[in-house]
């Protein structure tokens, strides 16, 4: 697992470093050079960091939702704990996201806030998990919080293709790809929108940011896992 | 005894035993009350637009709703039926029964609301679209049941019933909230039926996706 750890580092140096210090030219002549987007200049960096961090956290649901409906086909334990640990990070990848974009919004868009439909989503799935881990601590037997934990995250994870897929290609809003949108689909899906360096480099911080969530996921469920056997050890007593 | 008979069997219990002691009517009605004249006191002499008052009339709804729908399983937790009701009936019987109940509860609640918000706001709340407002309502309610039934099943089984519920219920009420509040304005701006095809899709999709999922997921919650 030596791999996972040093590769998502190294991936996550090389994009903060490539990232944030390739400079912008009007006509870019090599690989070495960002075109300048009017409107956006500096700015477009964000892509390399929002959109990835935005990403994790739907990642992090997906795979919360995965291992509830494992657990409740076998009623192992440990998979509340891959759940949970799971859950964890997306919660954390989701403020992340939630907080470049706010920031962003703010030089761009105006206003930190403005109910933007991919706005809205990001807040339900915040809302999600919130509810998620108030429900985790309000239930103390271990097997009732873990089947009852993964039921709900599935019904949440049911309302999710609502809410990250139709509505905001179905609304008028400010991201890339809704409703009226001149672009198209956004620069990920229109080829031309986007340079090619741009894009290689944002696949690239995709896959260290996937990488980084699988390494932290894996500490996380060692942690978790050592807890619950060091609280036991201490029940037996 | 068939699937139906039995669901149909235990939804009578249900309203039989509401009828008797009328707790969660009494309880809807005043909540009722209590909210539409905290917007009225709001409100004052305002005019309100059809936006404002599409939007006022879920908030009321969801959190009547929230009041009162939980009681449907919290009440057997609370008389120690639970046990029982596992023995005698299969958890799709069970499920079906209680979200038959909550659904006519639920229709009972937002007629309600709507005779209300007709009497107190008669300048404002103008249905101009009558099929539009029917539907949005009635499968509204369809979508707040089938959601807020497998959430009380969940809640009842914690041990904050109360402050959980509507922390637990609105994300995932949240896409239905939108859809209908946008219909209701629909409704009363007067806009063709046509148009709010695409709120209905939203809504029939949400129903369909809730109830089957919340049918397949029951039995972790119901079976200890």
């Amino acid at each position: 697992m030596k791999f996972v750890k040093y590769g998502s580092l190294g991936i996550i140096s090389f994009i903060v470093i490539a990232g944030l210090g390739i400079p912008l030219s009007p006509s870019p002549q090599s690989w070495l050079e960002f075109p300048v987007i009017p409107g956006l200049e500096d700015k477009a960096r964000n892509l390399f960091f929002h959109v990835p961090m935005a990403w994790t956290s739907v990642l992090g649901f997906l795979v919360s939702t995965y291992f509830g409906f494992r657990y409740l086909r076998t009623k192992e334990i440990d998979y509340d704990f891959k759940s949970v640990s799971a859950a964890g990070l997306g919660f954390l990848f989701c403020i992340l996201a939630t907080v470049t974009g706010a920031l962003w919004a703010r030089f761009n868009w105006g206003s930190f806030w403005s109910w933007d439909p991919r706005q809205t989503s990001i807040f339900i799935l915040l809302l999600i998990y919130g509810a998620y881990f108030a429900l985790r601590s309000a239930i103390e037997s271990d097997e009732k919080r873990a089947s009852l934990s993964a039921v709900y995250s599935i019904i949440g994870g049911l309302t999710a293709p609502f809410f990250i897929f139709v509505m905001p290609r179905m609304m008028s809003g400010l991201h890339p790809g809704a409703k009226e949108d001149a672009g198209g689909k956004g620069p990920l899906f229109e080829s031309k929108m986007l340079a090619p360096n741009m894009r290689v480099l944002f696949y690239v911080s995709l896959i260290g940011f996937t990488l980084l969530f699988v390494w932290m996921l894996q500490m996380r469920i060692r942690t978790a896992r050592l807890e619950y056997e060091s609280s036991r050890e201490l029940s037996e007593r | 005894m068939s699937a139906v008979s039995s669901t149909v069997a235990l939804f009578s219990k249900d309203v039989r035993s509401e009828l008797r002691t009328r707790y969660a009517l009494n309880a809807l009605l005043m909540f009722v009350v209590t909210a539409v004249a905290t917007i009225l006191f709001a409100l004052r002499a305002d005019q309100p637009s059809p936006t404002v008052l599409s939007g006022m009339y879920w908030v009321v709804v969801f959190f009547t709703a929230m009041s009162s729908l939980s009681r449907i399983f919290v009440s057997e937790e609370e008389r120690g039926t639970t046990l029982t009701l596992q023995l005698v009936a299969s958890p799709s019987t069970v499920y079906f029964g209680k979200l038959l109940f909550n659904t006519a509860l639920t229709v009972s609640l937002t007629l309600a609301v709507t005779v209300l918000y007709t009497l107190v706001f008669s300048e404002f709340f103008i249905i101009q679209t009558p099929s539009i407002f029917f539907v949005t309502v009635f499968l509204g309610s369809l979508g707040f049941a089938s959601a807020a039934t497998i959430i009380a099943a969940i809640v009842a089984k914690a041990n904050t019933r109360g402050t959980l519920y509507p922390v637990l219920s609105f994300p995932i009420l949240i896409v239905l909230l939108m859809t209908v509040m946008n219909a209701t304005a629909r409704a009363l701006e007067g806009e063709n039926f046509s148009e709010a095809m695409g709120d209905f899709q939203i809504l029939v999709g949400y129903i369909l996706v809730m109830t089957g999922g919340s049918f397949l997921l029951f039995d972790y919650v119901w079976k200890d």
